[in-house]
């Protein structure tokens, strides 16, 4: 059983940015102007050792960036990031090698993620021929027959000689969690891990990820869309808008007691398997559609959709996370205490 | 629920296989089921069920190598499956039976303007002069929520949501009395998710319009459908109303229970979350007896042997299984 120690930091990441520049017209280059799509603009949180921390967030608002920038794979525009108290924001290199070791990440597409000319063992191989691990083929054959046990991938002797086509979805995604598993991290990035998997085996899954976790003592930043699983599988949530983090906590505080309009809409439109609905029209307390990352709202940037929106909103710099609850519950919205009282205005 | 018992469409014993190089795999296999007028009937399934397959079969285009191999869809008193392609394409598709595809984002082709595209469908089924059918373009973009001027626009400049919008605006085009919905909130965020699910249930009441609706979440299906229909290997597993499958009774057939245990609740915490072990069987060699007795807990001889018939245990309640309906 692992034990999240709320002292001990894994990952910290401190008002991290990407910007992504567009492309300028000749006007643009002639002024000197430069735009840019904010996918990611200032967030900051950390995730303690054994801990599984979920963002959670609607398409466009910077989950996966934020994942692609844990993971290294994009530069950070702005922000600092410390793994196990050492600076990793721009490493290079052997420092770079070695962290990649340390974080591994679960891709959302089993299907994709996996060369289709590769038989398991050489997928599972190909990470601890690259960090030169393991004398020969057969120290290195070992380490893979281990990490498919790990997942309950059997018989994994058979497993091994067979090509991803042969697999199931469930089945492919467990041997992607085993070729992270290989290299022994200690911290894992699950982009969406089970949105492509049926429902009858989703849970399998995330209860696979789950006892693998508590076995190697793992931390998981869990990726993800679907508020119901994530309230199942995470220890502490943060939920994303445009860009930045507008409420965080406990995922019974947030999801039981959300103190940010924008996470009770999300809330509020999550369908629920229950009889009596058909003739009712679902009433969620949001307006319009998502601003573009390129061109965010001034003041509080939900204030656009926001039903409870005030001039304030608009004038008032934007709101930073402040405590609103227990157990470290944030979220930014200066207006959390009134809107308690108030009727969303659609 | 609609109490009008009039069957708008009626699908007996329909069979759709697939004539693969590896032999016939029997996706649709004997299914019968009807649609009330002014109904929603849900299809549930996981993926391979079946039950996008019964979806396109119902407009008679099965996916090659796909055939409808026999059996009737009997939509508004005519047996579609003997009509010829040509009288199809004139008088039943889209004019009585309309569908709204999977991933409405890539069926709309994104080399026309959206007011192009919707004018195609009216030109060519109604002989429509422009001005008309521009009239008709904006009556029915305002139904589905949807300002004027996007006809000129492209739809990679319209977000998810308003291509969802565009296409069931142009199956409604033709006033047809069934629309087909294959999962047509699958690929689209939460909120976007409980906008469309809203449109449909206006549609549903102000046009007086069935729906069949498919989707694998029994979550949506519990939002949107009167009645659900759980399919399983290309068979179905049960068939109730709303209150029958959700409510406290619970459903009937093992698949479907577990299916719903499966499903997770927001505002409940659960410790574990319960899977179903093992994976659809092959449809190209099904198993004998009972397609789900390979991965049901509550398997029986009988189950391994012979397989179950659709038999109706309440009112509007039908169940394939030899436990639930031993005593019926």
């Amino acid at each position: 059983m692992s034990e999240i120690n709320k002292n001990d930091n894994i990952i910290e990441v401190k008002d991290i940015k990407k910007w992504f520049p567009i492309r300028r017209s000749f006007s643009e280059i002639f002024k000197g102007k430069q735009r840019y799509i904010k996918a990611v603009d200032g967030v900051t949180f950390s995730i303690h050792r054994g801990e599984i921390f979920g963002l959670i967030g609607e398409s466009g608002c910077g989950k996966t960036t934020t994942g692609k920038l844990i993971m290294k794979l994009l530069e950070p525009s702005h922000g600092q990031m410390i793994f196990n108290k050492e600076d990793v924001t721009h490493i290079k290199k052997e420092k770079l090698s070695q962290y990649r070791r340390s974080v591994q990440m679960i891709f959302q597409d089993p299907y994709a993620s996996m060369n289709p000319r590769f038989k398991i063992k050489d997928v599972l191989e190909e990470p601890l021929i690259i960090h030169k691990m393991g004398k020969d083929r057969d120290e290195r054959m070992e380490k893979v027959k281990q990490a498919l046990l790990k997942v309950k991938l059997t018989p994994a002797e058979e497993i091994m000689g067979r090509y991803p086509h042969m697999l199931s979805g469930g089945q492919r995604q467990r041997a992607a969690t085993a070729r992270t598993l290989i290299l022994s991290p200690s911290m894992i990035v699950a982009d969406e891990p089970v949105s492509m998997i049926d429902l009858s085996t989703r849970a399998e899954i995330l209860h696979m990820m789950k006892e693998v976790q508590r076995e190697l003592n793992l931390t998981y930043l869990y990726i993800t869309h679907d508020l119901s699983t994530a309230r199942y599988f995470t220890d502490r949530i943060a939920v994303m808008y445009l860009g930045r983090i507008v409420e965080m906590g406990d995922p019974d505080d947030v999801i039981d007691n959300p103190q940010h309009p924008y996470t009770k809409a999300l809330i509020a439109a999550v369908c629920e398997p229950k009889s009596g609905k058909v003739n009712i029209v679902k009433e969620v307390p949001i307006k319009g559609e998502i601003p573009s990352a390129a061109n965010i709202p001034k003041g509080c940037r939900f204030h656009t959709r926001c039903p409870y929106a005030k001039q304030s909103c608009i004038d008032n710099p934007e709101p930073e996370l402040v405590e609103v609850g227990p157990n470290g519950h944030l979220a930014a919205c200066s207006r959390y205490i009134d809107i308690k009282s108030e009727h969303p205005v659609l | 629920m609609n109490e009008n018992n009039e069957k708008i469409l009626q699908v007996n014993n329909l069979k759709v296989y697939y004539y693969t190089s590896k032999g016939t795999v029997k996706a649709v296999d004997d299914i019968s089921f009807f649609l009330r007028k002014g109904e929603t009937l849900g299809l549930v399934g996981e993926s391979g069920c079946g039950k996008t397959t019964t979806g396109v079969a119902l407009l008679k285009m099965p996916t090659p190598p796909g055939k409808i191999a026999g059996g009737e869809i009997i939509i508004d008193g005519q047996n579609i499956v003997e009509l010829s392609e040509k009288e199809v394409r004139k008088n039943v598709r889209w004019e009585k039976i309309a569908m709204v595809f999977q991933g409405a984002m890539n069926c709309l082709t994104p080399v026309y303007t959206i007011g192009k595209q919707m004018m195609e469908t009216l030109t060519e089924h109604k002989q429509m002069n422009k001005e008309d059918a521009k009239k008709l373009i904006v009556k029915y973009l305002n139904l589905v929520g949807l300002p004027e001027h996007i006809v000129n626009r492209y739809p990679h400049e319209l977000s998810g949501g308003m291509k969802q919008r565009v296409v069931i605006a142009m199956a409604l085009f033709l006033e047809p009395k069934v629309i087909v919905c294959d999962e047509p909130t699958t690929a689209l965020d939460v909120i976007v998710q409980a906008q469309i699910i809203n449109l449909l249930k206006d549609l549903k009441q102000k046009l007086n319009l069935s729906f069949i609706f498919i989707t694998h979440d029994l979550a949506t299906e519990a939002e949107v459908s009167d009645r659900i229909l759980v399919m399983y290997a290309g068979k179905v597993a049960e068939i109730g109303t709303n209150q029958q499958i959700y409510g406290k009774q619970g459903p009937m057939h093992p698949y479907t229970q577990k299916l719903l245990k499966a499903t997770p609740r927001i505002h409940e915490k659960v410790d574990e979350l319960s899977f179903i072990p093992g994976t659809p069987p092959d449809l190209l060699d099904p198993p004998k007896g009972c397609r789900f007795h390979l991965r049901c807990s509550e398997a029986m001889d009988i189950c391994r042997e012979k397989e179950p018939q659709l038999i109706e245990v309440e009112k509007d309640h039908c169940v394939a299984c030899w436990r639930c309906t031993k005593n019926v």
